[in-house]
């Protein structure tokens, strides 16, 4: 299995490791509940170097990526501003979701899902010929997510020189000092800084963190985080089968561009003309229990299936997000362990910066 | 290495029964159990009067990560049960042999159960 430059780390904190899509990663530290609220409430940090960073450099950088992904790189033109888009297939399926973040017209840093990896680079090098574009995976990079209210401030404690270049980022931006890459980005709904540093220096900077009173979180915590943030999972909320259109990402799709011919616009676009009969909602179980992925939903309209169901430990009762028939609402039933539950249709995010939203 | 308690029996499916010495037995989940589940977030339980035949699904402790069955070690009728877990399921969690019991029942059915040594061993 591979390990990240944080593996002794993990071991030292007594993580609890396990097979993440062969990744060997900690699952939690102890107690996934304590993590979560760690985060919403103070900081916490995630390892999450077994992510992959690919770097687009070329004269024609900006013109592949307008072709490569359905949102529009034209609208970054900040040093250090990211883009959140779906790369799709020609059926308009997504191949993997990603943050792009620009530097200029030749330059662009791409962060992708690591279970994905193998077949995002393979995807981008087949789309990328005859354009005068290098396509550089990074995989000597390491990725710190440090997340929760007070996370900005610790990073700016635990590692010199952050506060000067970091202090005025805005959401959604990046910025660089010597082999870091910094930037305010998240999967968790609150603040705090995605960091990118040479796996060299990366137990490092965690012992720096650590010291700072940043906590170490599992894989368990992101998942209850991103979920209670309304946030999507590759693999769950979408897949190669599944567009944008019925994964409640059409807000990722930039076709204001007529003559932008992205991979998979042609399918979007017959796909829009016909109307799609699925999308992606949140629910709210009334009652006990806890919502588990792929438990059937009954709706108003129909069947649907559970993407992602866990419990919410901000909220203390089961979320979920769900694919159901387009225009579902009210209360629908999950068949959960032999017998029908309701739960409350939602739109999400469940919870942003701490607040219940719901 | 997870606690075992001398004091009491063991199942294969990793729930401790302990003899009260008056015809009723307390019942709860092993450290190993509890550890594997991980956070614990709702504890199903019978209620007073139930009764449930061995191998019947009984309890649910359902955490974070998993729902998880607990069985009927024998023929049995619930005398008790744990109302602080309704509150405080993560009592499954932090104290599991003493104040996470799930369930007091009454039973002649007893038998066949692990005592700590051999159960330590089946965790190996």
């Amino acid at each position: 299995m591979k390990q990240t430059p944080l593996y002794q780390a993990h071991l030292d904190a007594n993580g609890k490791m396990v097979d993440f899509g062969g990744w060997e990663m900690p699952l939690n530290y102890g107690s996934q509940l304590e993590e979560h609220n760690q985060v919403r409430h103070d900081a916490g940090m995630f390892d999450v170097s077994h992510m992959s960073v690919v770097d687009f450099k070329g004269a024609e950088a900006k013109q592949f990526l307008r072709v490569l992904i359905s949102n529009d790189v034209d609208k970054l033109k900040t040093k250090g501003k990211a883009l959140y888009s779906c790369m799709l297939n020609e059926a308009g399926g997504v191949v993997d979701d990603l943050i792009v973040y620009y530097q200029d017209d030749t330059d662009y840093r791409m962060v992708i899902n690591a279970g994905t990896t193998e077949k995002d680079i393979a995807w981008i090098n087949t789309q990328a010929q005859g354009f005068d574009v290098r396509v550089e995976p990074k995989f000597d990079l390491a990725m710190i997510a440090v997340q929760g209210p007070n996370a900005r401030e610790k990073v700016y404690q635990a590692i010199p020189g952050t506060e000067g270049i970091c202090g005025k980022l805005k959401p959604f931006n990046a910025a660089s000092l010597g082999g870091l890459f910094i930037a305010r980005t998240g999967y968790t709904g609150e603040d705090g800084f995605e960091i990118m540093l040479p796996s060299s220096s990366a137990e490092f900077t965690w012992k720096m963190l650590l010291e700072a009173g940043v906590k170490p979180c599992g894989l368990g915590a992101r998942d209850t985080l991103r979920l209670e943030a309304g946030m999507s999972l590759y693999g769950s909320e979408m897949n190669e089968e599944v567009s944008p259109l019925e994964a409640a990402l059409t807000w990722t799709l930039d076709l204001s561009d007529k003559s932008r011919a992205f991979v998979g616009r042609d399918a979007l676009e017959v796909l829009k003309q016909k109307g799609v009969n699925k999308t992606i909602v949140g629910l709210v179980l009334a009652g006990k229990g806890v919502i588990r992925d792929h438990q059937k939903v009954i709706t108003n309209l129909g069947e649907g299936e559970v993407t992602s169901g866990s419990f919410s430990p901000t909220m203390g009762k089961a979320i979920a997000l769900a694919s159901v028939p387009k225009g579902s609402e009210g209360v629908c039933e999950i068949e959960m362990r032999n017998k029908r539950v309701s739960a409350k249709i939602v739109k999400p995010p469940f919870v942003r910066n701490g607040k219940i939203l719901v | 290495m997870s606690e075992i308690r001398d004091d009491r029996q063991y199942t294969e499916s990793h729930e401790w029964i302990l003899d009260n010495g008056d015809g009723t037995y307390t019942m709860g989940i092993t450290e190993h159990a509890q550890a594997l589940l991980g956070d614990m977030v709702f504890v199903e339980l019978p209620s007073e009067g139930d009764e449930a035949s061995a191998e019947d699904e009984f309890c649910v402790v359902e955490s974070v990560k998993a729902a998880s069955g607990v069985y009927a070690p024998a023929d049995l009728e619930v005398v008790e049960v744990n109302e602080a877990l309704d509150a405080e399921p993560e009592l499954v969690n932090s104290s599991c042999y003493d104040k996470g019991w799930l369930v007091k029942f009454k039973s002649n059915a007893i038998d066949g159960l692990m005592d700590a040594t051999t159960y330590s061993e089946t965790l190996d």
